[in-house]
């Protein structure tokens, strides 16, 4: 399907979504918070849709704001889009988990708690996954300092 | 002994560490077992042993280093994860790079794959109690980096590729050497089918273990040879072809058994495809430049830039978030081996834990490319 076919298809479940093709091979759609785990259940479950096949999961701290940045594909059509979202609250970022709807999440997104600190809802098993469990700070934030380990230009 | 005939055994769930250092991980990777008896009730793997950051450290490079820190993930994939990135590169400034290196880096590509089947074969032998497969497997794959070695420089982290074309022309023995060596090989696999493959401890310990189904493949973003063991039509090489793999015959090893055995024979069944590829190539390698001249100083257009490959183990994805300086403002590396090991909980569950380490063989883990 093309990208304005899906793009026609995404648009009329919702008027607070945000579409862009510029600077991307994929069509990109910015999803509010709390819109997100219903869009992403739409995306997969739509028959004409069937994005079954979350490849990339990034989580991206964009000076102000914290977010996700979701690759999905469609195993059957090929098509692609890509999901974003992004949260304002630095100090207790909270995303909608989508682990049910695409199992994988559930290790990307404990990637993400740990080296951006954001807390996905009901999230299985949110835990440090590579970091040691009382390790300070998200390393991957951009205001991350670390002194003693980090080469800073 | 009361309790004994009164069948009546009292059992208990305990934790037990598989790992950091255990034979069958190939690496520091810690499982934490939950088991009850012999039986496994979870598995909840403990990552970060070799965790160097590799993303944070893009984030201050230029593209150019970015490429040298790639071949430390999947250290057996070295050529195909510089591809990745740059190719990435390539799609963001807009440069078609020559036939030749397109088709030399095919034929690298696929050396790369059979040298990393090549091992995964042995040490899956191995893991499973038959130790002369390692030097059989290994004696192979020495040839192809002995290959290697002659125009790269180097076994094991290649740096190879460059964005825009390669570091160096072919050593001029090359041609001769990948010749023989495929004589070499195509006389050995059959022996080495005959030695594992029929044995019958061997199907024993894999029919049947560590049933995926297609739709939980696909869920858990599960991909490479996995995948295909499940009848999952991902082979990147033939969705979203790169390099020169549109103009090359080629089929997609495809089982749909789900098991084991069905992993280990879409392994072997690429090494043939790999061989094949190769043929094709060898004599049809283009005159031509090995390097699209770029600027020292690389600066992609602000976007954001995916690219994705098939390596030894799955579909590499990079991620890169540009604001138009000479580094990324974001990159991700999307591993194969992490996604492929959220399912390993999942197909584990009930099983025993020697399955478990047959299970593991047959994921072809290399923890670095975990880790990242």
């Amino acid at each position: 399907m093309e990208n304005q076919e899906i793009q026609k298809i995404v648009e009329s479940w919702s008027d607070k979504l945000e579409f862009s093709e510029e600077g991307s091979e994929f069509l990109n759609v910015t999803v509010p918070a709390e819109e997100l785990h219903e869009i992403c259940l739409k995306l997969k479950d739509t028959p004409e849709l069937k994005f079954d096949y979350l490849f990339c999961l990034t989580g991206i701290d964009w000076g102000e704001e914290l977010g996700v940045i979701y690759h999905l594909e469609s195993t059957e059509y090929r098509h692609n889009i890509v999901v974003k979202v992004k949260t304002a609250d630095r100090e207790n970022p909270k995303i909608d988990s989508v682990n049910d709807i695409w199992r994988t999440a559930e290790f990307h997104e404990m990637e993400v708690f740990d080296f951006f600190g954001i807390r996905f809802n009901n999230h299985p098993n949110l835990k440090r996954l590579f970091l040691t469990p009382d390790w300070e700070g998200y390393p991957l934030r951009k205001d991350y300092v670390d002194e003693e380990n980090m080469v800073i230009k | 002994m009361e309790q004994l005939t009164n069948n009546k055994i009292k059992t208990e769930e305990y934790f037990i560490n598989m790992g950091p250092q255990h034979p069958a991980a190939h690496g520091v990777l810690r499982l934490l077992l939950t088991i009850d008896g012999e039986i496994i009730k979870n598995v909840d793997p403990d990552l970060g042993y070799i965790h160097r950051s590799i993303e944070k450290m893009c984030e201050r490079d230029s593209y150019q280093q970015i490429v040298h820190l790639t071949d430390r993930m999947d250290y057996l994939s070295s050529h195909i994860n510089n591809g990745a990135v740059c190719l990435a590169v390539e799609k963001a400034l807009e440069l078609e790079v020559t036939d030749r290196v397109k088709v030399i880096r095919t034929i690298f590509d696929e050396l790369t794959r059979l040298a990393s089947h090549l091992l995964w074969w042995g040490v899956m032998g191995m893991d499973l109690g038959a130790l002369t497969t390692y030097f059989y497997a290994f004696r192979d794959r020495e040839m192809i980096n002995d290959i290697f070695e002659e125009t790269c420089g180097a076994r094991l982290t290649m740096n190879y590729y460059v964005p825009g074309g390669l570091m160096f022309d072919l050593h001029p023995n090359f041609v001769n050497r990948v010749k023989k060596f495929l004589v070499d090989i195509k006389e050995h696999l059959p022996e080495y089918d005959r030695l594992l493959t029929g044995n019958v401890i061997f199907q024993k310990r894999t029919k049947g273990i560590g049933l995926l189904s297609k739709e939980d493949a696909i869920s858990y973003g599960v991909t490479g040879p996995v995948a295909r063991g499940s009848g999952v039509h991902c082979d990147v090489r033939k969705t979203h072809p790169y390099h020169a793999y549109d103009r090359v015959d080629f089929e997609e090893a495809l089982f749909t058994e789900g098991d084991t055995f069905a992993r280990y024979k879409v392994r072997i069944k690429e090494m043939w495809e790999s061989i094949s590829i190769v043929e094709q190539l060898i004599d049809n390698i283009p005159e031509g430049d090995i390097k699209v001249p770029t600027k020292a100083v690389i600066k992609l257009p602000k976007g954001e830039f995916y690219q994705r490959v098939e390596t030894a183990r799955g579909e590499l994805g990079v991620y890169i978030n540009s604001t138009g300086t000479k580094n990324p403002y974001r990159l991700k590396f999307r591993s194969p081996g992490f996604s492929n090991l959220s399912v390993l909980n999942h197909i584990s569950k009930g099983g025993k834990i020697a399955d478990l380490v047959a299970i593991m063989a047959s994921f072809d883990f290399v923890i670095p490319d975990i880790d990242r």
